[in-house]
């Protein structure tokens, strides 16, 4: 290996490291859902308030589903964005529900008198709605179009740009 | 408390690590004494620095400081302590903070072991240890710090992850494997250092040999401990299943392998310089591509360890890691080309290549079928997955050639060879091998590749055997001892040689247990009802009852079965199925297997599910011929790895006689 034709050496490693780095710009945490365009599952819960809701009554809104519980740090993590959300969004608009995800009631409370709490949170004794939806570990969150289909899922903390840009394309379908 | 000093001393680390690369590659370049004291200095420092962060961080573990954000996230009160000790590694945060950890110790014992040395090697390769370093404790202080501080504290935490939590062997398994990996930069740092310095000599190859061994024993058995622990939680029955992750280990354990033997060839013919180079080089690089694969998922889609930025820093790492190394080789190719030539087509020096030839495909071929998936991806879009039958189809035909040649290579002398001595030497091992595969005709095998397993097996213990035979003649020869002195003699004086023919051994026994299990291995589902009995190869299986208890960190379901092998009662076979509180994955329960090993096989028993009162339950009855060899034979390459990286006593006159006896 002498002369010009060594150069090939470090060149020919490029191809490689330039697919690797296209294996980063997939998002991982894709993960595709048959609900994906489907009706959501419906459930009719009791919220941590005490007063019962069903998904039927949301069908007007732009619902966001978060399952967390808490004992979740990436859910710690994701709070103050769903502050935000709540704060941004007028509640005729979009509801932001909460799903009490394999906790007690105690310690839920307790998360949510530290954290801040400005929407519904709803128990799900059991995991029984958390299973109808798949849900494989906290936090996820199912964003939910008007007319209740599932448009997206989204795995892991939320991050602003998410919660925005999904909100935002959601509303954008007309009535 | 624990996050300022955990946080400093990282901090600390890195700081040390920029010191180690300034005054290491300074001293390299300068030939300055006093610059590569200070890099020593440096060294130890971050050593320090490194066992404060990780004992810190062990203090924060035991005691469930749940301000740490590594503890919040992976401890809980109700985790045993010996888990929670091992949590370290659980998650990624911890595990990066780990490798740093090791990184630090090697390259501390690399300054103590060549303390006295004055080699024109050390400083540059100091310098290298301390740039890859800075990435590493750059890594933890920064993107992937385990210390940040969680506030309001929490009142507990959701445990590691169950599967990690569900067998002692987590506690061996990734130390072993990150030994391995982390080990394989002393190498690297060193065929860097040979490219800056120009200078690839005797010494070089002494160094580089001893640090690839430790390392690539470490690796083996790391990835030996690795198949045993899904084996014995995973509960499908299987060792192996050539997931990307698995593959990331295996891949450098190929590359170091072929230099192993290749340097060889570079130390007695001085032939193979770039090769070696880049071969050893190249087995760095792939053991950073699985640390990125295993903590980036970019093949892998478990979401646990993806977020952030660590991997586009990991992969920026790699490009300039690759970039570099390999633009160094191809500029100092000249310098480096070797004297040497070929003089037998029939000689150990072309067998050795041959080896090489073969290793280099099955890095490709697994490589290629690794990254295959990301490759179609990026072509069309399209999402598939290379399981298996692939890598079987390809990995046996290559592992087989490989096998046969571990016989043929080490009874080859040097240079050339007579046709004569060549019959002499193979006419027992070539018999050797056809009465194994005749035997097992007669027995009723008539598989392909377990006869061609069988044969090549029993050829090349036969060599290994006369290799043996030949030393312990010598040496009886020489000092007049009994045979038994002899090799022990032989095993201490010239260890290095056969230690290696030990680490042989174990391959051997590795691989006729794999072809055993693969070929023989059956199962059967059944429900019993209580008191049932089912059978299953001469095994009979009675279903007892149910029980279930409560540990502080889980639920445990048990069914007991009692078991007969023929007509002999074997006691009791107790799977269970697990239920983890607390966790994000509760409600998943994990599956225990209960494994019931004998010399020739194994029981494998899973609890598929199970009635609450105890009616019935569904089992999963596997026999597993052979893997109980998979594990004894893992131990004998550790034993041989040992023999032979334990530093060499061999007076002038035994190194002269060795010589002498070693053919050439």
């Amino acid at each position: 290996m002498r002369g010009r034709w060594r150069w090939l050496l470090p060149l020919s490693a490029i191809p490689f490291l330039a697919l690797l780095g296209f294996g980063l710009t997939r998002n991982p945490q894709f993960f595709p859902t048959p609900l994906i365009g489907q009706p959501a599952p419906v459930w009719t819960l009791q919220a941590l308030d005490g007063d019962s809701l069903s998904l039927e009554e949301l069908k007007d809104k732009v619902v966001v589903l978060n399952f967390w519980a808490s004992w979740c740090i990436p859910c710690r993590a994701e709070h103050p964005v769903l502050m935000q959300a709540a704060r941004t969004w007028p509640d005729e608009d979009v509801a932001i529900i909460g799903m009490v995800y394999d906790d007690t009631e105690r310690n839920a409370e307790r998360f949510l008198a530290r954290m801040g709490n400005d929407w519904r949170h709803m128990l799900d004794p059991g995991s029984r709605t958390a299973i109808d939806y798949g849900v494989h570990g906290v936090p996820e969150t199912f964003f939910v179009g008007r007319g209740g289909v599932v448009a997206y899922k989204h795995i892991g903390p939320l991050t602003w740009d998410v919660m925005k840009t999904k909100i935002d394309s959601l509303l954008a379908v007309p009535r | 408390m624990i996050n300022l000093i955990g946080t400093v001393a990282i901090t600390a680390a890195w700081l040390g690590a920029a010191s180690l690369a300034v005054l290491g590659l300074t001293a390299g370049f300068r030939r300055s004494e006093p610059l590569l004291r200070g890099a020593k200095y440096a060294a130890g420092f971050v050593f320090a620095s490194m066992v404060a962060a990780v004992g810190a961080m062990e203090y924060a573990l035991l005691t469930h400081d749940f301000s740490v954000e590594y503890v919040a996230q992976v401890g809980s009160l109700e985790t045993p302590p010996y888990y929670t000790a091992i949590s370290l590694w659980s998650s990624l945060e911890g595990s990066i903070l780990f490798w740093g950890f090791i990184l630090a110790s090697y390259t501390a014992v690399v300054v103590w072991v060549q303390r006295r040395s004055h080699s024109r090697l050390l400083p540059f390769a100091l310098g290298t240890l301390g740039v890859v370093g800075m990435f590493f404790y750059g890594l933890v202080a920064t993107v992937a710090n385990p210390f940040g501080v969680v506030s309001p504290v929490p009142a507990n935490g959701p445990g590691p992850n169950p599967l990690l939590q569900n067998h002692p062997l987590m506690g061996l398994h990734p130390p072993l494997l990150y030994l391995g990996y982390v080990g394989l930069a002393v190498p690297f740092a060193f065929a860097i250092a040979a490219l800056l310095s120009g200078k690839v000599d005797e010494e070089w190859i002494r160094t580089i040999r001893r640090w690839t061994i430790t390392p690539w024993a470490f690796l083996s058995l790391g990835i030996v401990a690795g198949a045993w622990w899904s084996y014995e939680v995973l509960g499908w029955g299987g060792y192996w299943a050539w997931d990307p992750v698995e593959n990331a280990s295996f891949l450098p354990w190929l590359t170091a392998t072929a230099f192993l033997h290749s340097v060889m060839v570079q130390e007695r013919r001085g032939m193979l310089k770039t090769w070696n180079l880049t071969l050893i080089i190249g087995t760095f690089l792939l053991s950073l591509f699985g640390t990125f694969l295993t903590r980036s998922g970019v093949l892998d889609s478990v979401h646990a360890f993806t977020e952030g930025f660590i991997g586009p820093l990991f992969l920026g790492f790699i490009v300039f890691i690759t970039l570099i190394s390999l633009t160094l080789i191809a500029w100092r190719a000249d310098r480096l080309h070797s004297p040497g030539t070929l003089d037998g087509v029939v000689s150990r020096e072309s067998s050795f290549i041959l080896n090489n030839l073969l290793f280099a495909a099955f890095t490709f071929t697994v490589l290629l079928g690794t990254t295959f998936p990301l490759i179609i991806e990026a072509i069309n879009g399209d999402r598939i997955s290379v399981g298996p039958p692939y890598f079987n189809m390809v990995s046996v035909p290559l592992g087989l050639l490989l096998l046969f040649l571990m016989g043929v290579g080490p009874a080859l002398p040097w240079r050339r060879t007579s046709g004569e001595k060549l019959r002499r030497t193979f006419l027992p091992p070539v018999l050797a091998g056809v009465a194994a595969a005749g035997l097992a005709f007669v027995l009723g095998i008539r598989a392909v590749y377990p006869l061609i397993t069988f044969a090549f097996a029993a050829f090349v213990m036969t060599t290994i055997v006369e290799e043996f035979a030949k030393g312990i003649g010598a040496r009886r020869r020489i000092s007049n001892v009994g045979p038994l002195r002899a090799l022990g003699q032989l095993l201490v004086r010239n260890n290095r040689r056969y230690g290696g023919y030990i680490v042989h051994v174990g391959i051997v026994v590795i691989v006729v247990a794999l072809s055993i299990s693969g070929t023989w291995r059956f199962e059967r589902e059944a429900t019993l009802n209580r008191g049932q009995e089912m059978v299953i190869g001469h095994y009979t299986l009675r279903f007892d009852s149910v029980s279930a208890w409560r540990e502080p960190h889980r639920d445990v379901v048990a069914a007991t079965f009692s078991a007969r092998r023929g007509d002999t009662d074997v006691g009791t076979v107790v799977p269970s199925t697990n239920f983890y509180r607390q966790d994000a994955r509760a409600s998943e329960p994990i599956a225990t297997p209960a494994v019931r090993s004998f010399i020739d096989e194994d029981l494998y028993l899973t609890l598929m599910s199970f009635d609450p009162s105890g009616a019935h339950a569904t089992v999963r009855v596997i026999v597993n011929p052979g893997v109980p060899w998979l594990w004894i034979g893992g131990m004998i390459i550790g034993l041989g790895a040992i023999l032979s990286v334990a530093p060499q006593r061999r007076s002038a006159l035994v190194r002269m006689v060795t010589a002498r006896s070693e053919g050439s």
